[in-house]
């Protein structure tokens, strides 16, 4: 008789989603002045919400309302006074915290499981270190008196919805400014329900705003010019738009992009443990990861036995609810971003290289993919250069270390990268060529507020996180 | 040398005609990433196990159980209470399942027999100068022929543990081989012979995974994490090392071996932690009595007040079940 595990969903009792929300500008939520938007929850496709769009109108008047928060409150109070409300936001994440990740797993579709075990401990850990860090700026390396840059307009995608607002707000505020944040269009409810903590930890009006809307909205707030800062993270085309439409202003820019990341396995590597750690670089949060790992290069000489292992351990995910403590994928963003995986996957197999994914139910409605790989990849192939963005990995091989650098920065992407081995002057050796913002060693995907994070190439510029991460709000 | 014809035709055989093969062989296995093992086995701990899965493991875990008495103070009235406790866990549930074995010292094998009769439960003795292992070679022998002897039908022995941190794997090798021989019964079948690490002196995963790839190519029916005497006994991490061993010698030799984590073990929640692990890593094949066993004493008064809990929606006090 198999062990059958039963469903252990988490209530979502605990979440109380409102039928529609306004826009949260200078303290408050107010009306849009624009059309609304549906957002839906991806594994059952129904509706949850009625969200504003935010017009030029809008965005305007939390532009307004955030200069005026700087020039009158946020950037005259002493450090010491910011942290104090950075760290009571990080208090009352904490409190609410399975409230946030039962709401991000329903409107983005990851499973509870990271949403309650990476997401929001995460989000709650930023806040803490930033906060410590806003009355010790004159430390940061950036000279005795740094000053705020003033209004930060910030665009953030639909993967870790409130951890890239964290990533996000908590160094513009510890450094003195005050924000305007759109969460993307298909996951504005954890930035909603944010703005209420910024009430409940009686946050200064203006400081933080939060306008939701598709990419209209994101544009007029990129070229407002009220706004001293634009920080985006997303794809790099849009990042690419970004960056022409602030060219030639004074705005600063930190963006940070897509990316292919190659994830290294040579043949003295820990096997089992680099098995779990290619399925953590490619199937954590169903893909939907900047960093991804979606290129496997692997020795030839253990290609064959470590594909058997992954194979086998691939087909002991779990793929369903997201809101099932069980669940190791869940559902697809979008039914657009769905579309992207399967047309690049077909181009895939078109091409030649060898498709393979576990036998898996998937359920009826609600957008899924199943954990798929490819072998038989190489440097030709689309799906070894265009992000996926989805739970597909492309298998390639190398023979000596030196192939494995070339063909690892060879891409126009550099966010990061993976090596195996349990050799450590191998691990500094590759750290030291491969052209990417983080190098993980013998692990992947591991995020820490106190650890900088960035790309090279067209993965963006600029980093996010640790005392680096203070260098994007400060002049 | 000794061949063992068990794993003729996998390519291990060559690998146990000497020393320099064996430690070739061992240092040549993968090796194991401390941080990423421990991550894997937290992970696996956090699956949520619900009602009807609650149930099933509950009932498998109790089935799995190897009762275990191995104290000084042990006497023959202690152990006939025990081995009734194992032939009946739960005197107010007729449907309530038996453990797997009851585990003693060669000395109270003779009672437990008679006291278990055919009920079908096992009698495992602990053997060759358990817990430390330091005695003689012949003296270990004589020790396991005598529980053999006595009617043991499932053998836990030691290693040297100073002989495998030393290198000396051929003597270990060696040892196990003898010991599994001494295990034969002249007027039936050999008694199971499970090899105890002792996982808490040798420390590291990687040795850890030699050690189990030693004991199954030495004829090990079983292999068992510790003796419960040192500490850390079982844990995790370390009976997924060997879950993990466990399923690629199956793959290598088609032989399939058991494990046993001992010690430590002594609630539910942390036995359902075990079996999920089995079923995740070794797969579900192991997850069965002949398999895959829990060492404990504690841990079946926590899964049966678990089970009458899912049978009667209410906790029961300490006082509703049977202190042995």
């Amino acid at each position: 008789m198999p062990f059958e595990y039963a469903p252990a969903p988490e209530s979502r009792s605990i979440v109380d989603i409102k039928a529609s929300y306004g826009l949260f500008i200078d303290g408050e939520f107010v009306d849009g002045h624009g059309k609304s938007f549906k957002t839906i929850s991806p594994s059952t496709e129904e509706v949850l919400a009625e969200v504003a769009e935010a017009d030029e109108a809008d965005v305007d008047a939390a532009v307004k309302a955030a200069r005026k928060a700087y020039d009158k409150v946020w950037s005259k109070l002493p450090g010491r006074e910011r942290a104090k409300y950075l760290y009571r936001i990080a208090r009352i994440i904490q409190e609410r915290s399975r409230e946030l990740a039962v709401l991000e797993s329903i409107d983005n579709g990851k499973p509870i499981k990271e949403s309650r075990d990476v997401d929001i401990p995460i989000v709650a850990a930023h806040f803490f270190y930033y906060a410590g860090w806003a009355d010790k700026l004159e430390y940061a390396g950036r000279g005795t008196d740094p000053q705020p840059l003033g209004v930060a307009g910030q665009i953030i995608p639909w993967n870790f919805p409130l951890l890239m607002l964290a990533w996000k707000i908590a160094p513009a505020l510890a450094c003195g400014n005050t924000v305007v944040l759109k969460p993307a269009e298909t996951t504005p409810l954890t930035a909603l329900l944010f703005a209420e903590i910024c009430q409940q930890a009686d946050l200064p009006p203006g400081v933080v705003n939060i306008i939701t809307g598709a990419g209209g909205t994101g544009q007029a707030l990129v070229a407002h010019r009220g706004i001293d800062k634009v920080a985006f993270t997303g794809s790099t085309e849009v990042g690419k738009a970004i960056a022409r439409t602030v060219a030639g202003t004074d705005k600063k820019v930190t963006l940070e992009l897509g990316g292919k990341a190659a994830n290294i396995v040579f043949d003295d590597a820990p096997l089992d443990q680099a098995v779990e750690g290619i399925v953590t670089g490619i199937f954590f949060n169903q893909g939907h990861v900047c960093c991804a790992g979606s290129r496997l290069l692997v020795q030839e000489s253990v290609a064959e036995e470590l594909l058997a292992r992954l194979k086998r351990r691939m087909s002991t995910l779990r793929v369903g609810d997201p809101l099932d403590k069980n669940t190791d994928i869940g559902a697809i963003n979008s039914a657009e971003q769905l579309a992207r995986i399967r047309e690049l996957s077909a181009i895939g197999e078109a091409e030649g290289a060898g498709r393979w994914s576990p036998e898996c139910e998937l359920p009826t409605t609600g957008f899924w993919f199943p954990p798929t790989l490819f072998t038989d990849v190489t440097q030709a192939h689309r799906i070894a250069r265009e992000e996926i963005f989805g739970p597909v990995l492309s298998v390639l091989t190398f023979r000596t270390p030196s192939e494995a650098v070339e063909k690892a920065n060879n891409t126009p992407y550099g966010l990061s990268a993976g090596v195996w081995t349990e050799k450590g002057s191998r691990i500094l050796s590759m750290a030291n060529q491969l052209r990417a913002g983080v190098v993980w060693a013998n692990t992947f995907n591991k995020f820490d507020p106190t650890s900088p994070f960035g790309g090279f190439k067209e993965s963006g510029y600029g980093r996010e996180g640790g005392r680096h991460g203070l260098e994007a709000y400060l002049k | 040398m000794t061949a063992t014809p068990t794993i003729l035709g996998s390519g291990l055989d060559e690998v146990t005609r000497s020393e320099a093969s064996l430690r070739q062989f061992l240092h040549g296995l993968p090796g194991v990433d401390q941080v990423g093992a421990e991550a894997r086995a937290a992970g696996l701990g956090t699956r949520s196990i619900k009602t009807t899965a609650k149930a099933y493991a509950l009932d498998l875990a109790i089935r799995m159980v190897d009762l275990t008495t191995l104290e000084g103070a042990d006497t023959p009235g202690k152990v006939r209470a025990l081995a009734s406790k194992a032939m009946r866990p739960d005197p107010a549930d007729p449907d309530c399942p038996s453990v797997a074995a009851v585990c003693v010292y060669p000395d109270m094998v003779a009672t437990v027999r008679e006291t278990l009769g055919g009920s079908g439960v096992h009698i495992a003795a602990v053997a060759t100068a358990f817990p430390s292992g330091r005695a003689a070679l012949d003296i270990k022998l004589a020790d396991t022929a005598d529980a053999v002897e006595a009617g043991a039908d499932e053998i836990d022995m030691v290693i040297d543990r100073g002989a495998f941190l030393s290198g000396r794997y051929q003597q270990v090798y060696d040892e196990i081989v003898a010991v599994k021989a001494a295990c034969a019964r002249a007027d039936g079948p050999s008694a199971h012979l499970k090899v105890i690490f002792e996982t808490g002196e040798l420390q590291t995963y990687d040795n850890v995974r030699r050690v189990s790839w030693l004991a199954m190519m030495a004829g090990a029916d079983f292999i068992k994490t510790s003796t419960g005497k040192v500490q850390p006994a079982a844990t995790l991490p370390v009976t997924m090392i060997m879950l993990e061993a466990v399923r690629d010698f199956r793959e290598q030799t088609g032989r399939m071996i058991g494990v046993k984590p001992a010690g430590g073990i002594r609630t539910s929640k942390d036995a359902i932690k075990y079996l999920v692990m089995v079923n995740e890593v070794a797969g579900p094949d192991w997850l069965d009595p002949d398999w895959f066993r829990f060492g404990a004493s504690t841990l079946l008064n926590d899964l049966l007040m678990q089970r009458t809990k899912m049978t009667t929606g209410r906790y029961s006090g300490p006082d509703y079940f049977t202190l042995d």
